[in-house]
């Protein structure tokens, strides 16, 4: 009985946030829509008088692609290198093992 | 081979390390102005893409009909250095279509079996790394699916009508942009070939690891 009667108090809790959370919601939108009507309305269309020149600038993109083949070369030797290093590392460990339990 | 593969890493360091000023001393592209520096480094590493392909396919080929183990080592290490300069050239091409056609991504022929043939090599590598025993033979198989790739891929600008530059930029490149071009190209090679047998050290010395791991216990 102390189940349900927790059960409910819980689910009403809940359903007093949710209610909160769509009158937040509705007033988020209210002012929106005010927001919006606030702004005029485009009303006629105006040639430019010349063409404009909307041009992205190429040198992060030329420095973002150099820089990634760099990063990614270094990172790749570099990681290869310590992988070398270790499975090295370990061969001589195995090795010098076996030889030992060889020599005895 | 380790002082070999140092000699060639070494070589590749300081071509690569020149190759800015050479880029930067090359003239920029009427139509494309700056964007097509990209250019120098994207072809290259396509280049050594097709050739880590190749040498994965030929290698796995090897393998399925000899079951030569170290053509197997030869064949991850070329499927993984096709996946790392594959990379390299779907991040800059991009980058440079970006500027060039104004989007990132056209699924236009080049690029969607590019994408393709790297996909295929990731496949590769998926199926060496989580495939367990005996994947090999299958790995084998994906690779010289992937290998046959290439010719579509390089030929793909040839054959259906694409957005992408044809294989004739590279033989119509004057003078002063064709040198920064070949010794682009040379660095990438070196690299390449430095990487390819120092993987391929790398996977002989983890069999003979195994193999050391099983004498001890026996």
């Amino acid at each position: 009985m102390r189940v349900l009667h927790s059960r409910s108090r819980s689910a009403r809790v809940r359903g007093g946030r949710s209610w909160r959370q769509a009158g937040v919601l509705i007033a988020a939108l209210l002012a929106c829509g005010r927001a919006l009507a606030a702004q005029t309305a485009q009303t006629e269309f105006v040639p430019a008088s010349q063409v404009p020149v909307e041009t992205l600038p190429a040198a992060p993109l030329v420095f973002v692609a150099y820089a990634f083949v760099w990063v990614a070369l270094v990172a790749y030797v570099f990681a290869l290198w310590r992988k070398l290093g270790r499975v090295e590392r370990e061969m001589r460990q195995v090795s010098d093992r076996l030889e030992s339990r060889r020599r005895s | 081979m380790n002082a070999l593969v140092s000699v060639l890493l070494g070589i590749a360091a300081v071509m690569f390390a020149g190759a800015p000023f050479l880029i930067d001393a090359a003239p920029q592209e009427s139509t494309m102005g700056l964007v097509q520096k990209i250019f120098y480094f994207h072809v290259p590493a396509a280049m050594v893409t097709f050739a880590g392909a190749f040498v994965c396919g030929v290698a796995s080929a090897v393998f399925l009909w000899r079951r030569r183990v170290t053509a197997d080592h030869v064949a991850l290490a070329g499927a993984e250095l096709a996946v790392l300069f594959g990379a390299i050239v779907l991040v800059t091409g991009p980058l440079w279509a970006r500027k060039a056609w104004g989007v990132w991504w056209q699924w236009d022929a080049r690029l969607t079996i590019t994408l393709v043939m790297w996909m295929v090599f990731v496949a590769y590598l998926i199926l060496r790394r989580f495939g367990g025993p005996g994947s090999e033979v299958l790995a084998a198989a994906v690779g010289v699916f992937g290998m046959v790739l290439v010719p579509f891929v390089y030929l793909s600008v040839e054959l259906w009508r694409t957005v992408h530059p044809t294989t004739n930029v590279i033989r119509s490149l004057p003078p002063e942009m064709a040198w920064p071009f070949r010794w682009c190209v040379i660095a990438f090679v070196v690299l390449f070939g430095a990487l390819l047998l120092a993987r391929t050290r790398l996977e002989s010395l983890r069999a003979a690891l195994d193999r050391a791991y099983l004498a001890e216990e026996d």
